[in-house]
């Protein structure tokens, strides 16, 4: 019995450091945000409780800052990145998991080789092609929005997601559905789509974090600040505050807010053991 | 019965996604090769055909060279630990006591944070008269300019780079450890073995092919480091933390240097398809087989 304690003991003790450890620097940046200016800083030893507190660092960095804006980009362009993903990787994955057709082996190795090509690799000439395609936003919002969008609006392992899940469905299920007269895109639309709905989620979801989180993209593609997406906008509070970093720190913090709370309310889908692969490496 | 499929209809689903992959993969890919081979010195609309020269002068730059050190000096010190350390909390993790979820979603939770915030919040720790260094001075070890002396910065970013992907590997080695057959660790237990040797002798070979894929994909993400540098420490000091995708982005979107950028990203694309490759045919090649 004593000895049964102390091994839980252990074990809680290793992961409450740990999940303390890794909420660390977020707690240290939020304790620095809530503190006034008569309150050094700096000062060793460091206080964690603030001695002047304030939330006058976030209201001022909230009036300085358009938040609002870079939170409905990054919300836009994740969304459409999002709804985009699902379509095009279910259209594609239905054939590659289903039809034999000519060449299917080659479209597939084609797709599959997309996979080793880095995005970082490749981004000046796709700069290029959006340069001369007007996606960018000194041609107008909406074609810099398709310029942020349209290069992650589909990716192999999106595709290779879906068609995994594609193979779990029964065939029956398919071909009694066209023995009632259903056309190929309403089998696809009406039987495989919502069979398939756990994994277009999971799909939704990573997508959605990697959309928001990007960051190398928009900070090549960007120009306006009308245009800026959160990841964008809080790089540039460091530009905008050089030293004070009450507000860097209460601007980031308040950066985050929304993907804390998308975070604690899709928790099982991150944390449950299940997901593993749908996550971009 | 099988469906009958008309002929073209495969080709339809398949439309968008090529025209997609076309136009933002195949075409930039070659386009990378070919600006690679050309010079766009004298004038940046009318390049002329280069040849080889603009890689020989990639591999005669010392920069070059010093950003391909740097890059797998960062592999070295980021890889070894995210493939052993979140290997261990997933152990631990993987034990029906109280709180678990609770554990599981702040030790996540950093993944989940854009980059750009983890860095600034560690830039902020690193501060020279921040916190960290405190703790040194409490342990009588002089303050470290972590992010400003160039013995230091490359290491202080890879810890933030290790930091963000703890929860990510955690979570992958936590799928695996359900797959370990309990009667294994049975026949330890009659044997009287201790946590440690048990993890020892059943888990750690039952998990090699996870622990191998692991390395392999913290590899190829470790080659494409850039937001952390670009945020903390823009390559410096001295360009002790600039590696191969800052140098492209410096090249190509600072300096518009268009051929130096495109050789460095031929050199980036092979080592990266080397990974790549190693981790497609021999860790993922379920998934990805026809």
């Amino acid at each position: 019995m004593i000895k049964k304690f102390f091994k839980g003991f252990n074990t809680h003790l290793f992961l409450i450091v740990m999940s303390f450890l890794s909420l660390f620097p977020f707690l240290w940046l939020t304790s620095t945000a809530l503190k006034g200016i008569n309150e050094n800083i700096f000062q060793y030893p460091p206080s964690f409780i603030p001695q002047d507190l304030t939330f006058n660092n976030f209201i001022d960095v909230w009036n300085q800052i358009p938040f609002l804006i870079y939170f409905a980009n990054s919300f836009i362009v994740a969304v459409f990145t999002v709804i985009l993903n699902l379509i095009f990787s279910s259209l594609a994955a239905y054939p590659l998991a289903r039809m034999e057709f000519k060449g299917k082996k080659l479209i597939f190795s084609l797709i599959l080789s997309t996979i080793m090509i880095p995005f970082q690799a490749i981004m000046l000439p796709i700069y290029l092609i959006v340069l001369k395609l007007h996606l960018v936003d000194s041609y107008g919002y909406v074609l810099g929005y398709l310029g942020l969008i349209l290069p992650f609006a589909v990716n192999a392992f999106g595709i290779f997601l879906m068609r995994q899940a594609f193979l779990t469905i029964p065939k029956e299920m398919e071909e009694a559905a066209f023995i009632d007269g259903c056309s190929i895109f309403d089998i696809w639309r009406k039987i495989l789509l919502p069979v398939t709905a756990p994994t277009l989620a999971v799909l939704a979801i990573f997508t959605f974090i990697g959309s928001w989180g990007e960051f190398l993209w928009p900070s090549i593609v960007l120009t306006k600040k009308a245009l800026y997406t959160l990841p964008v906008g809080v790089n540039d509070l460091q530009g905008m505050f050089s030293a004070n970093w009450r507000y860097i720190a209460a601007g980031s913090i308040i950066s985050i807010i929304p993907i804390i709370i998308f975070f604690i309310a899709m928790q099982k889908y991150f944390v449950s053991g299940q997901n593993e692969g749908a996550i971009k490496g | 019965m099988n469906i009958y499929y008309k002929k073209y209809i495969a080709y339809l689903f398949l439309l968008p996604a090529l025209v997609l992959l076309c136009i933002f993969f195949f075409i930039p890919f070659f386009q990378t090769f070919v600006i690679s081979l050309k010079d766009y010195s004298s004038d940046i609309y009318s390049p002329t055909f280069a040849g080889l020269d603009n890689y020989i002068m990639l591999f005669k730059s010392k920069e070059f060279y010093t950003a391909l050190l740097n890059t797998f000096l960062f592999l070295l010190m980021v890889v070894p630990f995210l493939a052993v350390f979140p290997l261990i909390v997933a152990i631990f993790i993987n034990q029906k006591i109280r709180g678990i979820s609770v554990y599981k979603v702040l030790i996540y939770l950093p993944v989940v944070v854009s980059i750009v915030v983890v860095a600034i919040s560690f830039k902020w720790l690193y501060a020279q008269e921040g916190i960290l260094n405190y703790l040194l001075q409490l342990i009588n070890i002089d303050s470290i300019g972590w992010l400003t002396d160039t013995h230091f910065a490359m290491f202080s970013v890879a810890l933030v780079t290790i930091y963000k992907g703890i929860g990510y590997y955690m979570m992958i080695y936590l799928s695996s450890l359900i797959g370990v057959p309990k009667d294994l660790y049975e026949a330890t237990e009659v044997d009287g073995a201790n946590e440690f040797y048990k993890h020892l002798t059943v888990t750690i070979p039952h998990l090699m092919p996870t622990i191998a894929l692991v390395v392999t994909i913290s590899s190829i993400s470790a080659l494409k480091v850039f937001a952390e540098i670009y945020v903390m420490t823009k390559g410096g000091p001295l360009n002790s933390t600039k590696t191969i995708v800052y140098y492209i982005y410096e090249r190509a979107f600072e300096n518009l240097d268009l051929s130096m950028a495109s050789c460095a990203s031929v050199v980036l694309l092979i080592i990266i398809l080397a990974f790549s490759i190693i981790n497609i045919t021999f860790f993922e090649n379920k998934r990805y087989k026809l």
